[in-house]
């Protein structure tokens, strides 16, 4: 199925949900609001002519400048791209699901940014939640066991976001 | 078959003992490098496996972030570091994509011999590993015999014997050097021979099966949804492999090669008259059922060597012209999967349009595969768990990054 006709009944289905969408990118890409994430993804799976059936990836990028000059130049606002690419072994077709994040929930900084778990349509979301929340600071709502898993658990902070700052020790052991 | 807590023929595992918590690694000789499972044991019977990683973390994607594409590729070595040649391809071709850069013929069919010579290399270990958890030493030893002339060929292309690098955005470093290719149809020859005692020291043999057969059976639609891939998933009847399902910046890499997918379609694996017969305690989705399609693998790849071969000497042009070390990437993003011999291998790359990554991200085929080991390992016995772990082939530097 085409980019387009599928983002046109994606809009007919979910309507406001659907937030964006870019279809001349090398890898055509459907914005997704985070409250119709699991919606969407469910009806995408379900759909017998669509049949994602096969979660392959979710990445985290930090939309973040910490330098104040380059970070004048930047045509983006701060903010956290969760993107999910899906496949399907029956149809052998791909999609990439966005959703856009705040950086910190509420802006208040340390409050991790809300996503719902997409553990109820694909069980493999599993451990790649808990990546991304491990290494990129994103909690999600109804993960069954949200806990960091290749940090240790008493690590602070999450590597991957772009303001972060290698910690001085750990645990006597030298980190700079 | 498989001794699960409800089966009534055994007695002995109605009687419940205390339940005990069993960690089973981080330095287990059967745990293929350093993965810790915390078994919940009940006398022999494992009632629940959680498996801890993150002890091989070595911040691979923080580090891509810093570095050009090129000079991210050895880190990509360490990643499957028994398939080192697979790894560069994934990334390379997820950087020629983001270029949108057009590959010349002769590199391709190089990267072909190079790519399956590697998956032949990494199945024979996870052939070898195999039998050592299952307390045989001997196919090890017979394993890497082989997969040492695999190693000096990679050795005499690249000057590497783990960790290549040979394989970059743009072709390869080097051509094949002269000799080479008759060297490589040498090894073939004397390989093809050998298959057959691999399959009389483990797949045949009576222990073997016993160990294996019935044993930790996946479902296809568990497989599925668990995002397992490669091996794993054929060897639970899903007829699905890159190479020919891929999309087409990777497939194309295999345009003009036949190859018929190793998969169980209505009870049979393509070509299996010639090879041992399924025997009848198998399961699909078992054990035994996972190792089988890696040795059919094997001597498909051996075909489609001999294939690149063919085509390598013919094309004309040459083996690529490797993209300059601070090569500017166009702004943009791109992800692409390829069929490495554990699974399913992605790169995501993100630009922001200088020469550095905004964002690399690996997506591994363990790190999945190795995600539905609790569910597998419920209700099966402790001497049992390493013979599923086992089964699942994982490397953890790949899982762990």
């Amino acid at each position: 199925m085409s980019g387009p006709i599928l983002l046109d009944r994606l809009k007919a289905q979910f309507g406001d949900k659907i937030t964006g969408a870019n279809l001349e990118a090398i890898d055509p890409w459907i914005e997704v609001a985070p409250e119709g994430l699991v919606e969407v993804c469910q009806y995408l799976k379900t759909q017998d002519d669509l049949q994602f059936n096969f979660l392959n990836c979710i990445t985290a990028v930090d939309y973040f400048e910490p330098d104040p000059k380059k970070a004048a130049k930047v045509e983006w606002k701060p903010h956290i791209e969760l993107v999910y690419h899906l496949s399907s072994t029956v149809k052998k077709h791909t999609l990439v699901l966005k959703v856009i994040l705040p950086r910190w929930k509420d802006d208040v900084p340390g409050q991790l940014p809300e996503v719902p778990s997409v553990t109820s349509v694909w069980k493999t979301a599993n451990w790649h939640e808990r990546e991304v929340y491990d290494l990129s600071g994103v909690r999600f709502i109804g993960h069954p066991d949200l806990r960091r898993i290749l940090c240790p658990e008493d690590w602070v902070g999450h590597p991957l976001r772009k303001d972060y700052e290698m910690p001085l020790e750990y645990h006597g052991i030298r980190g700079r | 078959m498989a001794t699960r807590l409800e089966d009534p023929r055994v007695v002995e595992f109605d009687v419940r003992t205390d339940e005990m918590l069993v960690n089973m690694g981080p330095q287990h000789p059967s745990t293929h490098g350093v993965l810790r499972l915390v078994l919940r044991t009940d006398g022999e019977v494992v009632s629940e496996v959680q498996p801890h990683i993150g002890y091989l973390h070595r911040c691979a994607e923080k580090i891509g972030e810093n570095l050009t594409p090129r000079q991210w590729i050895p880190y990509t070595d360490r990643m499957d570091y028994l398939a080192g040649m697979n790894m560069n391809l994934g990334w390379s071709l997820t950087v020629e994509k983001l270029l949108r850069y057009e590959l010349p013929e002769k590199a391709r069919h190089l990267r072909v011999i190079i790519c399956e010579l590697g998956r032949i290399a990494s199945h024979l270990v996870g052939m070898g590993a195999y039998g050592l958890d299952l307390g045989t030493f001997s196919p090890f030893l017979y394993a890497f015999r082989e997969r040492e002339k695999i190693l000096d060929l990679f050795e005499e292309a690249c000057g590497a014997r783990l960790t290549y690098s040979y394989i970059c955005p743009g072709g390869a470093t080097a051509d094949l050097p002269k000799g080479w290719l008759q060297k490589c149809e040498k090894f073939l020859d004397e390989f093809a021979p050998v298959i057959d005692e691999y399959h009389a020291l483990l797949t045949t043999n009576a222990i073997f099966i016993k160990r294996t057969a019935g044993i930790g059976i996946l479902p296809a639609e568990m497989a599925i949804d668990y995002g397992c891939s490669g091996p794993v998933l054929r060897g639970s009847g899903v007829d699905f492999d890159l190479r020919r399902d891929g999309e087409p910046r990777y497939t194309s890499m295999y345009d003009g090669y036949a190859f018929e997918v190793v998969v169980q379609k209505d009870g049979h694996y393509p070509r299996d008259h010639k090879y041992p017969p399924v025997p009848k305690e198998a399961v699909l989705g078992d054990c035994w059922h996972r190792f089988y399609v890696r040795m059919l693998e094997v001597v498909q790849s051996m075909d489609l060597v001999r294939q690149g071969i063919e085509f390598y000497s013919r094309s004309k042009g040459d083996w690529g012209t490797p993209i300059k070390l601070n090569q500017k990437l166009p702004k943009g993003e791109a992800y692409l999967e390829t069929e490495a011999p554990r699974g399913q291998m992605g790169f995501y790359i993100v630009s922001d349009g200088s020469s550095i990554p905004w964002r690399v991200r690996a997506r591994s085929s363990s790190f999945c595969n190795l995600s539905v080991v609790s569910e597998l390992c419920r209700g099966c016995l402790i001497a049992d768990v390493p013979a599923i772990v086992g089964s699942l082939d994982i490397v953890m530097g790949e899982i762990d990054r």
